[in-house]
């Protein structure tokens, strides 16, 4: 596009890159101060000192990645062995995110290619109706799944009452509960790329496929699956990703056992107990590991995709 | 109950409506085996319909559909041994040209390296063998247009349906690909049932064309027949170019109808079933049937005035103001212009008609 314009003579070429500039400003300024700035400032902090009652200490020291993952005994002087505690609960994160994201890949899929099969001017309807639940604050949502899903709540008097089970399954305060708090949380994130992917999926290779002898399951994974790949992958990084550092729904329905961490992260800011710098590495070390995941993915694709042409 | 099995296909009182709309009214017709069939007619006649009706992409609402005697309209598409190319070629963007091909090979379970040999053949066939490993998307229309060919006779269907395929390509390219397919066809002995909206590709092609429109059958026949001797005014109007008039049918006389115009020209020529004496009809002339003289020639020579003539390449097209009658299209071929005369705009002369070239229509 550049190239364009240089055949011009210079002057255009000098006045084309000016004005690209002030107009790209809008958007660098807003990426510095929302993404870039923060960053920069967690990272800043992780390598701070704490302060006692919150806050930080302007002198550099490696004490929370140190405390992140080194085990130095009870009073802190013997050599580094490995800290599992913190492991553990990034690791009962990935596993706990991974799950709900499945979840929702299982429910999200039919569900958006039911809207985008609908006809044209009642998609709008259905898109609005997936989206108004979402019009509730997410703490009473989570409250309120809490009660639904308690031994004696609606949940379990209906599986009692039609006869299903004799006594309450207990939901509340396991693995499972905080996976369908995840799922329920972030569902549209993963219906709505989706949608959008099926909408503009051209159905006629799907009779193509049909007509070339392939059942519909088939058609489904060679066809239209690979054509709307990139909404599934938007849908499942959009769910993976806050649900890894979410701290609602394991607070709420997972009880203490299920600690996540995001809430390892949060307990670091709040009140005067907190540990600045350490919820600041923790953050940092969740970013990396999201992004490690990310490219990992990413090279992984490329290379099927230059092994497949 | 089971159908002739000598005819490819054979559709039976097939009706199609949704909701309120009627599609198709009622069509009957017979694809005889080995031959070139189109389904012609205008956007929203449906020819499609029909189509995707026999390929299983739309229900059958009344009516049965018979592939070589056997009973299919229940069948999904794909347990029917018919392939179809589509208007947009609707190749998958996610495999290669190779891939595609040997698609429909593989899930009639074929395995992959037959399917990719056989896939091989059939780029060749259409000359695209050294694209075998590009994606659709790196390909031109035409070439795109020539690997859904390849794609839908992969896995030897007994019927191939073609679904306007050549309307997104330019002139030049379309005319190529008509003798290509064409070629094909004799090459391959396999039923093409072709659906186009162009009438000129429609004769140029097929062994047989049906005319439709407004969801009826209105004329089948060879294109000779359906370019001379158009049954109605749809028909007539629709296929090339003819000058259309209301005519009154004065008498009848051994199989020969003479009718007259306005301002008392008089026409005669064949009769047609259904149109009696006294009856008020339309008559099709096709330009090229007519020439101009100075003098009358015969009892059918009608007297004008030339308004104006149109150079179009090959013809010369002639607009005739008649005495008390709507204007006449006369049409003379370039190299014909040593037998037939062209008169300067302003001239008055006669209208001469070659023998049989007016036809009387129903409705």
């Amino acid at each position: 596009m550049a190239g364009g314009a240089a055949s011009g003579g210079s002057a255009t070429t000098d006045t084309y890159k000016e004005a690209r500039t002030w107009l790209l400003m809008p958007a660098w300024v807003t990426l510095s101060i929302l993404v870039l700035a923060p960053v920069a400032m967690m990272l800043v902090y992780s390598f701070l000192t704490k302060e006692f009652r919150g806050g930080v200490i302007w002198e550099f020291s490696l004490a929370a990645y140190d405390q992140f993952f080194c085990d130095r005994g009870l009073f802190g002087d013997e050599p580094c062995t490995i800290e599992w505690t913190y492991l553990q609960i990034f690791w009962r994160s990935i596993w706990q995110a991974g799950t709900a994201t499945l979840l929702s890949l299982a429910i999200g899929f039919p569900t958006a290619y039911f809207i985008a099969t609908r006809p044209e001017h009642t998609r709008p309807m259905w898109v609005f109706l997936i989206t108004i639940p979402y019009w509730v604050n997410l703490l009473i949502r989570t409250v309120s799944m809490k009660f639904l899903l308690r031994d004696q709540g609606p949940l379990n008097d209906f599986l009692i009452n039609i006869g299903l089970i004799d006594s309450p399954i207990h939901i509340v305060n396991t693995n499972f509960a905080v996976q369908l708090g995840l799922f329920y949380s972030y569902l549209p994130f993963m219906v709505l790329p989706i949608y959008a992917a099926v909408e503009r999926y051209n159905f006629s290779l799907s009779e193509a496929a049909a007509d070339l002898y392939a059942t519909k399951w088939v058609t489904l994974r060679r066809v239209l699956l690979p054509a709307v790949k990139p909404g599934v992958i938007a849908g499942c990084i959009l769910v993976f990703v806050p649900s890894m550092g979410s701290f609602l729904a394991p607070d709420l329905l997972g009880g203490a056992k299920n600690f996540m961490i995001g809430s390892l992260i949060e307990e670091q800011f709040k009140g005067n107990a907190g540990n600045w710098p350490f919820g600041a590495a923790a953050s940092m070390i969740l970013m990396t590991m999201v992004l490690v995941l990310l490219l990992l993915y990413a090279r992984q694709q490329a290379r099927a995709e230059k092994a497949e042409g | 109950m089971s159908g002739n099995d000598t005819n490819a296909i054979e559709v039976r009182d097939a009706v199609k409506r949704y909701g309120d709309f009627t599609a198709l009214k009622q069509i009957s017709l017979s694809i005889r085996d080995n031959e070139f069939f189109t389904l012609l007619g205008p956007s929203g006649c449906g020819k499609t319909t029909l189509l995707r009706m026999i390929a299983g992409f739309e229900d059958v609402t009344e009516g049965e559909i018979f592939l070589y005697g056997d009973e299919i309209e229940n069948l999904p598409p794909n347990k029917r041994p018919v392939n179809t190319v589509f208007q947009n070629y609707a190749l998958f963007p996610h495999l290669t040209i190779l891939d595609n091909v040997a698609f429909g090979l593989e899930m009639r379970g074929s395995s992959k390296s037959e399917a990719r040999a056989r896939a091989g053949e059939m780029l060749e066939l259409v000359q695209l063998s050294q694209f075998a490993a590009r994606k659709p998307s790196q390909l031109s229309g035409g070439q795109q247009q020539r690997v859904a060919l390849a794609r839908a006779l992969a896995p030897r269907p007994k019927v191939l349906l073609l679904d306007e395929p050549l309307s997104a390509l330019d002139l030049k390219l379309r005319k190529a690909m008509q003798l290509e397919l064409k070629h094909l066809q004799r090459e391959t002995g396999i039923t093409f049932i072709f659906v186009t909206h162009d009438q000129e590709e429609a004769l140029t092609m097929s062994d047989r064309i049906a005319v439709m429109s407004a969801g009826e059958l209105q004329q089948l026949g060879a294109p000779t027949d359906i370019y001379e001797r158009p049954r109605n005014m749809f028909v007539a109007d629709f296929i090339g170019e003819t000058n259309l008039l209301e005519v009154s049918v004065d008498k009848i006389e051994s199989g020969r109808a003479v009718c007259h115009l306005g301002g008392g020209h008089e026409l005669t020529c064949d009769a047609v079933d259904g149109i009696g004496v006294g009856s008020k009809v339309h008559m099709s002339i096709r330009p090229e049937r007519l020439y101009m003289s100075n003098e009358p020639e015969k009892d059918g020579s009608l007297h004008g005035r030339v308004k104006e003539n149109i150079f179009i390449g090959t013809d010369i097209s002639t607009i005739v103001e008649l005495d008390d009658a709507p204007d006449f299209v006369v049409r003379t071929s370039n190299s014909d212009r040593g037998n037939k005369r062209i008169f300067e705009p302003g001239t008055d002369m006669f209208v001469n008609m070659e023998k049989g070239a007016a036809r009387l229509l129903i409705d």
